[in-house]
């Protein structure tokens, strides 16, 4: 019975194997810190277009497993985005850290889940980020309008459950048990 | 997920401890943020030599993509040049004959220039480019419109050169690191250039608009002389900005300027040149008072 057998290496393959600890622990980190640093390269903006990955990516993981990172993660995490944001130098370690501790009190006060909730208090943190990031650089000197921001705005939240997805993918790669148990 | 159905810490002194050490680190890293930012906006350059380490690091990834980024352009432009290949050709050679006549002419007026400057002994300094690089990232993210640029200090790349690209001015460097540089595109709110209309040099100054386009506010307030399609070139008032180097074509005026759109977009750029920062020539120096004139 060749259904069964090929069944019966992919049991075998499961068995007797736990996930590795480290990927397990850094994945989600590095996800984020993927997630700030390469969508700059995929274009030369001439106008901010791209959704702020690294911030979707840090929301969706405190949202999918709430206590996996720490609440002072957003101060690392953060210092990695200013490096490449290009907002002025600290405007992420204070935005991210604001919405880890506004996410942590939503989500005790929210007595259920589902899609659309957690959707709505992600678009909520998004387009406040978004704007005060905006806020942010004009106090710096840069005095853009705000329509500026729209098309960004807009993109963000529609994108918003697809990094939901990716983060998904990312949290069964990090508990896929692969190493040998002796 | 549903976070743990129980957050109470309950009579656990440890407990209790750990979740107010969580929050307290939650609430010390918004502050550390605070100071950063407010360090950040009083001093704008506190925090280069990080940035500019940070860009050297990533640099090569960064040029692997831009390689990519290249490759899939092209990859889409030939298939539809394959589709309208025909037309195009047609198209190509009647503008080719055209371009003919008119580089004869311009060769003509080139030597006459130079006849001309040499009547009036004046220095002609040729545009030597200090480095060719790749635009390998950019801020597409935030309201600040930075590049960062595949050269530094490597390859005598220094703060407030010009950037260009065969199409037009792209932007000045900013902050300079080991291999890298990062660069304020001319679409960036901060940017602000002196211009001329191309044909009759009416200046102006061009801004960036944040959007991608470029505003362009005229020196001289009155009726408006822009027109739809004027092409607005670098004026060179004030050093920096070579003059001549084309910028901008108008799209929609306005009541004391217009809106203007960029000539090079930087993303349709292979390569851009870096140029040495233009000084204007010196002013002549002034006429001897004439003896016995006190």
């Amino acid at each position: 019975m060749p259904l069964l057998s090929g069944n019966d290496t992919v049991v075998r393959q499961r068995i007797n194997r736990k996930p590795s600890r480290t990927i397990a622990s850094v994945l989600p980190w590095l996800t984020v810190m993927f997630g700030s640093m390469a969508p700059g390269w995929l274009l030369i903006a001439s106008a901010p277009v791209l959704p702020p990955f690294g911030f979707l990516m840090f929301i969706a993981w405190r949202q999918l497993r709430p206590g996996l990172m720490p609440m002072w993660a957003g101060l690392p995490l953060g210092l990695f985005d200013d490096l490449f944001s290009g907002s002025p130098f600290g405007s992420a370690v204070l935005l991210w850290s604001l919405s880890t501790i506004v996410l942590d009190h939503v989500e005790t006060r929210l007595p259920w889940r589902n899609f659309l909730t957690e959707w709505l208090v992600a678009i909520g943190l998004i387009v406040a980020y978004i704007a005060l990031c905006l806020g942010v650089t004009n106090i710096a000197g840069a005095s853009a309008p705000i329509r500026v921001i729209v098309p960004q705005v807009v993109i963000s939240v529609i994108i918003y459950p697809l990094v939901g997805r990716f983060v998904a993918l990312m949290d069964h790669i990090r508990l896929t048990p692969f190493v040998v148990m002796r | 997920m549903a976070p743990p159905a129980n957050r109470r810490s309950g009579f656990s002194r440890r407990a209790q401890y750990s979740t107010f050490f969580q929050y307290t680190a939650g609430v010390l890293g918004a502050v550390v943020g605070l100071g950063l930012l407010v360090v950040s906006i009083v001093n704008p350059n506190a925090f280069s030599t990080l940035r500019g380490a940070a860009a050297d690091l990533t640099e090569s990834p960064a040029q692997a993509t831009a390689g990519g980024r290249r490759a899939s352009k092209n990859f889409i432009e030939e298939i539809g040049g394959f589709l309208q290949s025909g037309r195009e050709h047609a198209r190509l050679e009647r503008e080719l004959a055209e371009a003919k006549v008119r580089i004869a002419k311009a060769q003509a007026t080139e030597t006459e220039n130079l006849r001309l400057k040499q009547l009036l002994n004046l220095r002609e300094d040729d545009a030597q480019p200090v480095a060719y690089a790749r635009l390998v990232s950019s801020t597409g993210a935030s309201a600040r419109r930075f590049a960062t640029l595949g050269a530094g200090t490597d390859k005598g790349v220094a703060k407030g050169m010009p950037v260009r690209s065969q199409m037009g001015l792209v932007g000045r460097v900013l902050e300079v690191g080991m291999s890298s540089s990062r660069v304020l595109l001319i679409t960036d709110t901060e940017s602000v250039v002196p211009v001329r209309r191309a044909k009759d040099g009416v200046p102006a100054f061009a801004q960036g608009h944040g959007d991608g386009t470029i505003r362009i506010r005229l020196v001289n307030l009155g009726l408006n002389p822009l027109r739809k399609g004027d092409v607005m070139v670098t004026s060179g008032s004030g050093g920096l900005y070579r003059p001549g180097t084309p910028l901008a074509v108008i799209t929609e005026l306005l009541r004391d300027g217009a809106v203007a759109r960029v000539l090079s977009n930087p993303s349709d750029t292979d390569y851009v040149v870096v140029e040495r920062a233009w000084a204007p020539p010196p002013p002549p120096p002034p006429a001897e008072p004439a003896p016995g004139s006190e």
